[in-house]
């Protein structure tokens, strides 16, 4: 056996023995320096985001007999996720050292580990088994961090909702890809490409759906999203900041592998239109509830359902730029939302209110978040000169470039969806800054971590536009990922 | 050359921007104003550095083995690359007029900001409100208009543009109580970004024929039997010349789309520098603090138009057509602001119509500059004259600007007499007026003398007409010297003190500038700077027969101006009389504002807004609002969707799926 196969693991291995530092940490540590914990774990999540930086070994290899890949555009998501796994993580500190969470806490930061991992190898998957072994990974924990509260009854409502649409979207995954495997005989997405190449059928066709509707419940895409609300308000605010960023972001990721590398020669015979009507169905829906919402958590939940369906536009390019443009969103996407976290969660942590009535005057009590949460919304609806415009500019860029007239119109329907986001995200800004009524949030100090976690997001949400090398970088990253390119001229 | 001075040359103004932004109000008035001066003062230092490395190191990167001058670009950084020739870039460029600009902006800058420590004040030495936020927009400004004048290629130009417009905007409305200021900064605003619509238009034409944005591709163009001009870039100077010379472009109304390019760039250029009919904004912009009129509306920002055609001057060459538009709009615009200068009674709107006049002149000294005119003498002169002017019209705002702080009021009807009591400003004043009107030996006869050499060289129309305005530029100067510091004693108000000189900070720069004023001239300036960076030596151009005439001009109406206003007498009211009608038109400025009004009020507003505004109010409004009631309608409707019931959510979960097959399978196959 060649163990450098493993070298090619890197980032996984890295994250499982910070996992098993995190484990003997929490359960062998007197109870003095438990407080300590989730620093740990933070600074250890530093070191493997910093190590995965490092071009250590072969930049592009398959191991495993071909089940598991890495090239530099895989260790680039990584990265990504990384750094805003770092923001989750720093985020969640005053809560995970809160009482009521002293007796979970080295529980929430296990799981959370474990769920990474779980989408690292969605991410380099190249067989199918591997595949379903993240996607469960990423998961099934995930309902036991929605379920941490224990003491509140919406979360466990929420871990019970959760966990019987994630058991039925795996149900009905696994027999899309049993429809697969009787297809093409094979799991590896090398084989199944060559096999079905032009082959299109029934069977194929409703395989796919349920391919993507298996993947879609992860991302929430409607109208496999109907769970995403409830789970989002009930779980705690960490779990939720974490569930609509790093979650989304790597499945996104591993959905556009699926679709390019397994499905790509189905593209225009196929699985564009079905993306084509999810699209506009996820953007338009999604906006429409989050008009509605009162409750911040709920608010965002919408709000990231209309974002999913934006980041699905870097799919239905189908080329190098939406590629790339796609990973640029999900990194402001990373920032952007996690900044309307952290702020939402420094003021539930401290004062348990979280419905946009009650950040009504916000302005005059907590100037600091205030700022910190309109740059937040002016990010997500794409506002220049913030991060977020460039994001939506070169998603937007890269759907345009696929050249079809109907992709056009694709593109319009996403702008104006864009203008009916701005009005919501505006109506926070407006709670908080131009409403005369007296704040019933009195002035507060934010812990450290929370202030900590913020000045990063709003920095990213600043430079991440302005300074251009981080598009350019990643843009020349997929402009040279052959085995991706590949399929798209296929 | 090394990176870090240049980039500190931009960063540390946009630092004390932002440092006395944000936390201005929390330091003390004097904190603030001694942080804007020191930041200042090192860009002067290091700005001085650059540019004497520049000229006088004689480094293989900025002057070449046969004597000529280079362009140097010191970084060049890809900011947002769209496509492969799509490219913006920021940098910084340095070549001889960059270098000079950057002397210039600096030093009138430090003076000013020096200056206003003192004048930002009243008599009681209380600092004025806003003073931080003052030298805030101060340390912008000059941060705007230092990244203009080192921009590489003309978007980031054009950016920076836009800033300096948008500081010169935030200062003359400083004073927002006042409605007056805020009608000011506002028209300033209006105007120019009118032109900038011109002359981005320009930029994106002229981009798009020529392909690239970069200065130092588009003026390498070699002109015909002359030595290349900063050699660079070779393969696209050819394409350039190639598109020019072949009239490859299309024609668009008779001339072609890129006489039309740089004439729309030069429409840009007419509104920063106030050339009629777009001049309008410049005397109304004298309701910002006087320190900011000294900086701004006479020194750097107003002569921008000046720079940027300097800086396009090789393609101007290949379209004569532009530049003839040139000389005939700034000799115009020359004739019509000294006339007016002639009867103003405001002292710093005769001193803006004079600087009106005298960028007029430099537009025309750029106009008539040809290579085979005294080797393009014009270019030189007009670069000169910019030199000169900003130093000698920045000592004459900030005298007026002593004298407004001692006496209270703008108006020179109320001054009269001060000689003896300010001696410093009366000094220092009349070596401006002196170096305006063109005496021998002071700066201004000598940039002055190169523009109508080079003006004589061209046509003698023009020479002529030029040297008319010379006399008239003595004239209406020393007119308002003698008003101000003559005519007759000065009545000490009741319960007032009597008026008195500055404090240092106020008088220093006035006696640097006035120093620079009386020594300038002999800064051998075609060494320095000419249109193709081969040094020349512009004496050997000097004509003793021009300079005599624009002399005797020059004294004749000095003589004039002693004869009408030296002492209190009735000639300039019998004057008045003989002459109603043109004194009135002169007074008024010809109507100009009138007339812009009534376009603007009656033709525009009237007969196209209005109906704009009806469609606007029910057509637009209607079908958004209308928009809006579907929107709402539709999230009413789907609301049911969500129950909250995990059954139903599984059953729309599986008929999603089920549909999305379905519907695929019968429309594809």
């Amino acid at each position: 056996m060649d163990y450098s196969q493993f070298l090619a693991m890197k980032q996984e291995i890295a994250l499982l023995i910070v996992f098993l530092l995190v484990f003997l940490y929490d359960t062998f540590m007197p109870k003095g320096s438990q407080k300590t914990l989730p620093w740990f774990t933070v600074i250890m999540m530093a070191a493997v985001t910093v190590a995965g930086f490092f071009p250590w070994g072969q930049q592009s290899i398959t191991a495993f007999a071909g089940m598991y890949e890495t090239t530099p555009i895989i260790v680039a998501i990584k990265n990504i996720l990384n750094v805003g796994m770092i923001i989750v993580l720093i985020q969640s500190i005053k809560w995970a050292n809160s009482t009521d969470m002293i007796m979970r806490r080295g529980e929430f930061y296990e799981l959370i580990l474990v769920t990474l991992f779980g989408m690292y190898l969605m991410i380099s998957a190249r067989h199918f088994l591997l595949f379903v072994i993240g996607l469960e990974c990423a998961s099934l924990p995930l309902a036991a961090m929605v379920a941490l509260d224990k003491n509140r009854y919406e979360s466990h409502e929420a871990a019970v909702k959760y966990i019987l649409t994630a058991v039925f979207s795996s149900a009905i995954f696994m027999m899309g890809l049993s429809f697969v495997y009787a297809l093409s005989g094979s799991l590896y997405f090398q084989d199944i490409y060559f096999a079905l190449t032009n082959k299109l059928s029934v069977m194929l066709v409703v395989a796919l759906a349920f391919v993507i509707s298996g993947v879609g419940f992860k991302l929430s895409i409607v109208p496999f999203h109907l769970w995403t609300a409830d789970v989002y308000q009930g779980a705690p605010t960490s779990v939720t900041s974490y569930l609509s960023v790093i979650s989304k972001g790597a499945t996104a990721f591993a959905f556009l592998v699926i679709l390019t590398q397994v499905f790509g020669s189905f593209y225009s015979k196929a699985w564009e239109w079905m993306l084509y009507a999810l699209i506009i169905l996820t953007i338009t829906i999604g906006n429409l509830f989050a008009i509605r919402q009162r409750n911040m958590k709920r608010f965002l939940a919408f709000s990231s359902i209309s974002q999913a369906g934006y980041i699905m536009l870097g799919v239905i390019a189908f080329n190098a730029m939406g590629l790339a443009a796609m990973m640029y969103y999900i990194l402001v996407y990373i920032f952007s939302n996690l900044a309307a976290f952290g702020v939402i969660g420094a003021i539930e942590n401290a004062t348990g209110k979280v419905s946009m009535d009650d950040y009504k005057g916000l302005y005059k009590t907590n100037p600091r978040l205030s700022v910190a949460m309109m740059l937040a919304m002016f990010s997500l609806a794409g506002i220049p000169p913030f991060a977020g415009f460039f994001s939506k500019f070169f998603i937007f860029t890269g759907a345009i470039n696929q050249g079809s007239v109907a992709i056009y119109v694709l593109v319009l329907i996403a702008l104006i969806n864009t203008i009916i986001s701005l009005y919501y995200y505006l109506l926070v800004v407006k709670a908080m800054f131009i409403s005369e009524d007296e704040c019933v949030i009195p002035n507060f100090k934010s812990a450290f971590s929370e202030r900590l976690g913020l000045w990063i997001t709003v920095a990213g949400i600043l430079f991440l536009g302005i300074v251009s090398c981080f598009y350019s970088s990643l843009l020349n990253l997929s402009e040279e990922a052959p085995q991706m390119l590949m399929y798209f001229v296929g | 050359m090394d990176i870090t001075l240049p980039l500190l040359i931009l960063a540390i103004p946009l630092a004390m921007f932002l440092i006395l932004g944000l936390f201005g109000m929390k330091m003390s008035h004097k904190l603030a104003g001694v942080l804007g001066c020191l930041g200042m003062g090192t860009v002067l230092v290091l700005s001085y550095y650059t540019a004497f490395t520049y000229f006088f190191s004689g480094a293989p990167e900025f002057i070449n083995a046969a004597n000529e001058r280079l362009q140097y670009l010191v970084f060049d950084q890809t900011w947002l690359q769209f496509t492969d020739k799509l490219v913006i870039k920021l940098g910084f460029l340095l070549d001889p007029i960059s270098a000079m600009m950057l002397v210039v902006i600096t030093t009138i800058s430090f003076m000013v900001h020096l200056y206003s420590m003192g004048y930002m004040r009243d008599h009681h030495g209380v600092y004025e409100h806003g003073f931080q936020r003052f030298y805030a927009f101060l340390s912008l400004f000059s941060f705007s208009m230092l990244g203009l004048v080192v921009a590489p290629n003309i978007f980031q130009m054009y950016i920076f543009w836009e800033l300096v417009g948008a500081s010169s905007y935030l200062l003359i409305g400083f004073y927002y109580t006042k409605a007056s200021a805020v009608s000011a900064s506002k028209k300033a605003f209006i105007v120019t970004r009118f032109a900038d619509l011109g002359f981005l238009i320009g930029i994106l034409v002229l981009s798009f024929y020529t392909g690239t944005f970069n200065f130092t591709e588009l003026t390498s163009i070699p002109v015909e039997g002359m030595a290349d001009v900063f050699q660079v870039n070779e393969g696209t100077a050819e394409t350039v010349r190639s598109i020019f010379q072949n009239s490859a472009a299309p024609t668009f109304m008779g001339a072609s789309v890129l006489t039309w390019a740089l004439v729309l760039i030069f429409m840009g250029g007419m509104g920063k520098s106030a050339m009629m009919p777009l001049h309008i904004w410049l005397p109304d912009a004298m309701e910002g603090p006087t320190p900011v009129s000294a900086l701004i509306h006479a020194a750097t920002m107003v002569v921008a138009g000046v720079y940027l055609v300097a800086r396009l001057f090789p393609l101007y060459l290949m379209e004569e057509s532009a530049l003839v538009i040139i000389t005939v709009v700034g000799a115009i615009t020359a004739f019509y602001a000294a006339m007016v200068a002639c009867t103003q009674i405001d002292i710093k709107r005769v001193l803006a119509f004079s600087t009106i006049s005298q960028i007029a002149f430099m537009m025309v000294s750029l106009g008539v500059a040809r290579p085979e005119i005294h080797e393009g003498l014009g270019y030189m002169a007009s670069m000169f004259h910019l030199f000169t002017h900003a130093m000698f019209k920045a000592l004459l705002f900030l005298g007026a600007g002593a004298l407004i702080h001692a006496i209270g009021s703008n108006d020179y009807t109320e001054m009269h007499g001060l000689r003896k009591y300010m001696p410093i400003t009366h000094w220092t004043f009349l070596i401006g007026c002196l170096a305006i009107a063109g005496i021998i030996p002071f700066s201004g006869f000598f940039s002055k003398d190169e523009i109508l050499s080079a003006c004589a060289g061209y046509d003698w129309v023009a020479y002529l007409w030029m040297s008319l305005v010379a006399g008239m530029t003595a004239f209406y100067m020393f007119r308002l010297y003698f008003l101000i510091f003559w005519w007759k004693e000065h009545k000490v108000k009741e319960g007032h003190h009597a008026p008195h000189d500055q404090p240092w900070v106020m008088s220093l720069p006035l006696i640097i500038l006035a120093a620079i004023s009386c020594v300038a001239g002999f800064i051998p300036f075609g060494k320095l700077v000419s249109w193709n960076g081969i040094s020349y030596d512009f004496m050997a151009h000097f004509d003793w027969s021009v300079a005599g005439v624009s002399l005797t001009i020059a004294v004749l109406g000095i003589a004039l101006a002693w004869k009408m206003y030296c002492k209190e007498n009735s000639l300039p009211q019998k004057f008045k009389n003989a002459v109603p009608a043109l004194w009135d038109w002169c007074f008024h400025r010809f109507y100009w504002d009138e007339l812009y009004m009534f376009i603007t009020h009656r033709i525009i507003f009237g007969c196209i807004c209005r109906p704009l505004a009806w469609f606007d109010r029910n057509i637009i409004d209607g079908t958004m609002d209308s928009f809006a009631t579907v929107t709402n309608k539709a999230s009413e409707a789907i609301k049911p969707l969500q129950s909250g019931q995990i059954q139903m959510y599984v059953w729309y979960y599986l008929v999603g799926a089920l549909a999305l097959g379905v519907i695929t399978v019968l429309c594809l196959i």
